[in-house]
């Protein structure tokens, strides 16, 4: 009647399976409840394409898709996501849904070590996809959880500005 | 000293000895409210609900809480939706932030909701963090909780023993206390809907876009022509919970906003808060802080906003 198995409580840290789609292919992974998203992406998925930086919902660098949504990995725990679709960084790329942003980003140096790159992105991306054109009052908001130690933020901002007027415009960034 | 997750987390962070992985717990998915109450009974309420964890993992992680199990209330229906009951909006507890920008029924019947949301956090912490969530954990530098307070919501619980209604202004009680109890949990939140004689406003003074507010307010007020009828103001950011600054209505009610009861109000907070010394900004700073922000807003309610 209750669902709740009592037994469960002396398991805290065996591992449970779960399952997932990430980057469009169905994933099963063995994880401990303790284990974030990002944790199981990165040694479990051999996906390190999305970082871990502060752990703690500060930095940005692990922001992922969930179910079409920007969120961040570090808060998430991966039994949470069970039943999940996931797009990390790989898969964005892979897709090519990114690649206006990429190129852009090459083109203006809008990343120098790169730590924060896939988190930006994944940022731009939701940004883009819920604003046709978002000024840049609005792009710096949008940006301000993701911390970035080297560019100095112009940058980004000009890339993101300029893949946003090229696609209302109805093409890619140039 | 006026705290914040935030701050506290950064600051254990800076310092030293940070354990940045969760101690070992047990996981259930709750798929109803019985099932959810039931087992944080069973775990001898060495338990915690999880949300959006966006408040909740990060604790978790550097070890502030260390439960034996989690709940996931996620799956459980009933305390997701937004719908007009009557005079009130039944706004469920799993309402993410970001729902309150985008779901229509809250930006015409509880629109202070509308205006705070963009103020919270980021927006992919928006993306996951919850409403019932936020009020749970009363972050007397939230936005939510202290909203509220303004709109004279009810908070409504399901625990072991039953469901109760209680009122906003009963349940904040000190910092990160509620009138919530151990193995509680908050199944939504009723808002009196917006009227057309009402005007409300929002707004906060923070260093940065998305953090914390050094000091925020919201507030609702009731006109006939240009006479307050009834006004409930609500700060966060200013003492160990979100405060109703009582004293400031009681000089506005019954009259229109002229300057020089706007100057009345701003005077009479000195009365009504009592900001405590922190590292951070001293009390004389919050206070005035305070009366520049409740000028703005006063204003703006003024101009019909
Ligand atoms: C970097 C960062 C910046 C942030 N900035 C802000 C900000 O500017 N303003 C702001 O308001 N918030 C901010 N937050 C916090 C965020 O808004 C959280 O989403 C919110 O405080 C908690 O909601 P949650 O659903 O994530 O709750 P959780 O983290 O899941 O839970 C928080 C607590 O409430 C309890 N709880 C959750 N739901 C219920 C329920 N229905 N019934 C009973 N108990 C429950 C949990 O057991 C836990 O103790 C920030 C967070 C981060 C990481
Ligand atoms: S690693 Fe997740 S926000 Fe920094
Ligand atoms: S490019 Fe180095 S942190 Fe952004």
């Amino acid at each position: 009647m209750s669902g709740f198995d009592q037994t469960l409580l002396d398991e805290a840290d065996e591992t449970v399976r779960v399952r997932l789609i990430v980057n469009g292919r169905k994933v099963t992974c063995e994880v401990a409840p303790r284990d974030t998203l990002v944790d199981c992406l990165r040694d479990k998925l051999e996906l390190t394409g999305t970082h871990a930086g502060c752990e703690m919902g500060a930095c940005g660098a692990c922001l992922v898709q969930i179910d079409g949504r920007a969120v961040h990995s570090c808060l998430v725990f991966a039994v949470q996501a069970d039943g999940a679709t996931i797009d990390t960084i790989e898969g964005l790329s892979e897709s090519g849904v990114i690649a206006d942003l990429q190129a852009e980003f090459h083109r203006r140096n809008a990343l120098q070590c790169g730590f924060c790159t896939p988190g930006m992105l994944v940022n731009a991306q939701e940004l883009l996809s819920r604003v046709t054109q978002p000024n840049r009052e609005e792009i710096r908001d949008a940006l301000s959880g993701n911390y970035c130690r080297c560019t100095g933020y112009e940058t980004i901002v000009d890339a993101i500005d300029a893949v946003a007027k090229a696609r209302s415009k109805g093409g890619g960034a140039a | 000293m006026v705290t914040n997750l935030a701050s506290r987390l950064m600051s254990r962070w800076i310092s030293e000895e940070t354990a940045v992985k969760a101690r070992a717990f047990s996981y259930f998915r709750a798929a109803t409210i019985d099932q959810a109450l039931d087992a944080h009974a069973r775990a001898g309420d060495d338990a915690r609900f999880i949300a959006g964890g966006q408040s909740l993992v990060p604790a978790l992680s550097l070890r502030l809480q260390a439960p034996r199990l989690l709940i996931d209330i996620t799956h459980i229906d009933e305390l997701r939706g937004v719908r007009r009951e009557g005079s009130h909006l039944r706004i469920g507890a799993l309402t993410r932030h970001c729902e309150m920008l985008s779901e229509p029924l809250i930006a015409e019947f509880a629109p202070l909701l509308h205006a705070a949301a963009p103020f919270v956090a980021h927006p992919a912490i928006r993306n996951r963090g919850t409403f019932g969530g936020s009020v749970a954990l009363a972050d007397p530098a939230s936005e939510f909780p202290a909203m509220t307070l303004a709109l004279d919501a009810e908070i409504e619980i399901a625990a072991p023993s039953g469901r109760r209604r209680i009122k906003a202004d009963d349940f904040f009680i000190d910092l990160f206390e509620t009138a919530l109890q151990p193995g509680e949990l908050i199944t939504a939140i009723h808002v009196p809907l917006f009227k057309a004689d009402q005007r409300f406003a929002f707004d906060e003074l923070a260093r940065r876009r998305g953090d914390y507010a050094l000091v925020g307010c919201g507030m609702v007020a009731t006109f006939t022509g240009e006479r307050i009828d009834d006004i409930r103001i609500s700060f966060f950011s200013v003492g160990n919970t979100p405060t109703r600054v009582k004293g400031a209505e009681a000089t506005l009610i019954g009259s229109s906003l002229d300057p020089e009861r706007i100057a009345a109000a701003q005077g009479a907070l000195e009365g009504d808060l009592a900001p405590l010394d922190s590292d951070e900004v001293p009390p004389a700073m919050r206070l005035h802080l305070a009366r520049v922000l409740l000028g703005r807003l006063l204003g703006r309610l003024g101009e019909g906003a």
